[in-house]
């Protein structure tokens, strides 16, 4: 067996995927969960590029792109957010960020 | 010979994203990003991907994680503080996250047959002359429009980051 | 099979041989490159013309004390220079230093690997140099360290725009990413070769890649971030012997690998200026054994009393490698070779030349500089370029 079942492919998409979502619910800090957001967007990128390879066309890719163009602007604005929060609170514990609760 | 390179970096980028969501301070967390980001161009490359794990390599991790280093390195926030960590959260949650990953798995493996295999070569249209092609006339839209976006973002940015002019 | 495991193992040992032993020596022609443009002799005594001072050099690095303050970072602090130099070292193994030769009855390239996305390799593994850098002035936990990191690494990515468009412009020209394929499209002569060919020659984007490349080795007029008079020599500035060495080491192999590009993607790689049947292939052996000559002749009346043994060694080794170039059985694979290793000479020189001659930038005035002139400039020389080719095809 010197080929790789697709389903392997996908299951670490999945793994990747949850490991994303456990850091994005349970982190305190705000760079560790936009990190969490850019590993759950890997996770997918790897499942639009399997499936590109399962159908045998080109557009997986093209959507992987387009999710990389995406990341990168949301990364740029999400950092410069980042960045003027902590300018102004001084801390980059997202439960101290919370003026506008109640 | 390609599931012995598959078994290598599917682990090595499993153990990254471990690393990242359990490191305390966020510099390891961003490097290990950054060995994540680097396995899956190695998978990519696998499934025929050449371009995007061109792009993977020169965008996300030596661009879009560089800028994270360089945030992290600039606020020099330290560690994360143990305060505020639910531990009922974590409690409840985990074996919800593991259902979701059961789940999801179980569904792979049923819906995927072994029957599709990759195997390095399988997949021969993922050159950049085939993406440019694509790119210039079905996603042509598309494309002009994530420009916008590209622009959008860079306003955005500028305008958060200058300082305040009285 | 197995043929193919045994020729790439032997090119590769081959290809790294000579780029350690080039990276040595190009410290030893840049010092005396710089030391005639300031009218002293530089490197004379250790060996003949200073000829063992690399050596020299690496033995007194690797005996200094390897020191590792308590206060660094170990995991980072250790894993740094290790970064940079494998992403120095990586780009190599694509560039093409001949065509396809034939050795013992067994075809192959004259290159390790012939990616089908050479360009954007040579473009993801310098992007990943930055990291090398960053992490070493940060992981140094000293302020300078860490201002001069975060300064060189800002450096390196803002001028890693300019770079990409810059080399987007002749692969408009020649159709393809791959670097083999990028030679071969540019055969024919001089007058093939990118920087003059078709429609729009490449002038001005040979001179934004090269512009871009200071920058991005971190050369003067761009060295601010890790010169030795400002901010206490910048990055590296809590590493010692060995680690210093490799940042050293690498800084020398992305020259190297600047060059190369620069001859590959605008000079025509390994393609002689003018046919062979019109005599290039007697070149090299005429400027050989000119420099004999030349070397022959000022030994017989040296101006230094050592000179009178070295110079004349120096002539007929000369003579000896030009009678070597007039082979036919090694004009094959020696030829191609030679133009590729004088191109990249001829931009290395530009390079010591550069360093020789201007000042230093200031960090904003370098910033300005890429944002507001560079980054335009190479966006609309792109623009003019796909605009003729459309034009013209």
């Amino acid at each position: 067996m010197t080929a790789v079942p697709i389903s392997w492919f996908l299951t670490l998409s999945a793994v990747l995927f949850v490991l994303g979502v456990a850091g994005f619910l349970f982190r305190r800090s705000v760079i560790t969960v936009f990190m969490s957001i850019e590993l759950m967007l890997n996770a997918v990128n790897l499942s639009f590029v399997t499936f590109s390879y399962q159908l045998k066309e080109v557009n997986g890719h093209l959507f992987a792109f387009f999710v990389m163009v995406v990341a990168a602007a949301e990364a740029a604005v999400g950092l410069a957010i980042i960045l003027t929060v902590f300018k102004n609170r001084g801390t980059l514990n997202i439960d101290d960020v919370d003026s506008m609760k109640n | 010979m390609d599931v012995i390179l598959f078994l290598i970096f599917a682990v090595i980028a499993v153990v990254c994203a471990i690393n990242v969501v359990v490191q305390t301070h966020p510099i390891s967390s961003a490097i290990s990003l950054v060995g994540v980001m680097g396995s899956l161009a190695v998978l990519y490359l696998l499934l025929g991907a050449e371009f995007i794990a061109a792009a993977q390599v020169i965008v996300y991790a030596g661009a879009i994680m560089v800028l994270f280093v360089f945030v992290i390195m600039l606020l020099n926030a330290g560690a994360e503080s143990k305060r505020g960590r639910s531990f009922m959260a974590q409690l409840l949650g985990a074996p919800l996250l593991i259902a979701l990953l059961g789940l999801l798995a179980y569904f792979v493996q049923r819906l995927f047959p072994r029957s599709v295999a990759v195997h390095f070569g399988g997949f021969t249209h993922g050159t950049p002359l085939d993406i440019g092609r694509a790119l210039f006339t079905t996603y042509l839209l598309p494309f002009e429009v994530t420009s916008v976006l590209i622009l959008i973002a860079i306003l955005g940015a500028i305008v958060l980051a200058r300082k305040e002019m009285d | 099979m197995d043929s193919f495991i045994v020729i790439s193992l032997i090119k590769t040992v081959v290809v790294f041989a000579a780029l350690l032993g080039t990276l040595l020596y190009l410290q030893w022609v840049e010092r005396k490159v710089l030391a005639h443009i300031q009218v002293r002799p530089g490197p004379y005594r250790v060996g003949p013309h200073g000829l063992l001072q690399p050596i020299a050099d690496v033995i007194k690095l690797m005996t200094k004390e390897d020191l590792i303050p308590p206060y660094v970072n170990r995991p980072l602090y250790l894993a740094a220079p290790f970064i940079a130099m494998t992403m120095a070292l990586l780009p190599i193994s694509v560039i093409p230093f001949g065509p396809t030769i034939e050795v013992a009855g067994y075809r192959t390239w004259m290159q390790l690997t012939d990616l089908n996305i050479g360009v954007l390799f040579v473009l993801a593994v310098s992007s990943m140099g930055v990291y090398g850098i960053a992490l070493a002035g940060w992981s140094s936990n000293n302020k300078y360290a860490l201002l001069g990191g975060l300064r060189s690494s800002a450096q390196m990515i803002s001028y890693e725009l300019p770079l990409s468009l810059a080399i987007a412009a002749p692969l408009l020209i020649s159709n393809t990413l791959s670097l083999r394929k990028l030679v071969e499209s540019q055969e024919g002569g001089i007058l093939h070769w990118n920087v003059l060919h078709g429609p729009f020659p490449q002038i001005l984007s040979c001179l934004i890649f090269l512009i871009a490349g200071f920058a991005e080795t971190n050369r003067v007029p761009f060295d601010l971030p890790e010169a030795e008079n400002e901010l206490v020599a910048g990055f590296h500035v809590e590493y010692s012997s060995m680690k210093f060495a490799s940042f050293f080491m690498s800084e020398y192999a992305n020259m190297i690998t600047v060059s190369s590009m620069a001859t590959v993607l605008f000079l025509g790689g390994w393609v002689a200026p003018w046919p062979a049947k019109y005599g290039s292939s007697l070149v090299p052996a005429i400027l050989f054994a000119g420099a004999g000559a030349v070397a022959l002749y000022h030994g017989m009346h040296p101006g230094r009393r050592r000179d009178r043994l070295t110079l004349p060694v120096f002539g007929a080794a000369f003579l000896v490698i030009a009678a070597v170039f007039l082979l036919p059985v090694v004009q094959q694979w020696l030829l191609p070779l030679f133009w590729f290793c004088a191109k990249t000479g001829l931009v290395l020189f530009t390079f010591m030349w550069v360093r020789g001659t201007l000042p230093r930038l200031r960090y904003d005035q370098l910033m300005g500089f890429t944002w507001k002139f560079l980054f335009p400039v190479a966006v609309a020389n792109l623009l003019v370029t796909g605009f003729l080719i459309a034009w013209f095809s």
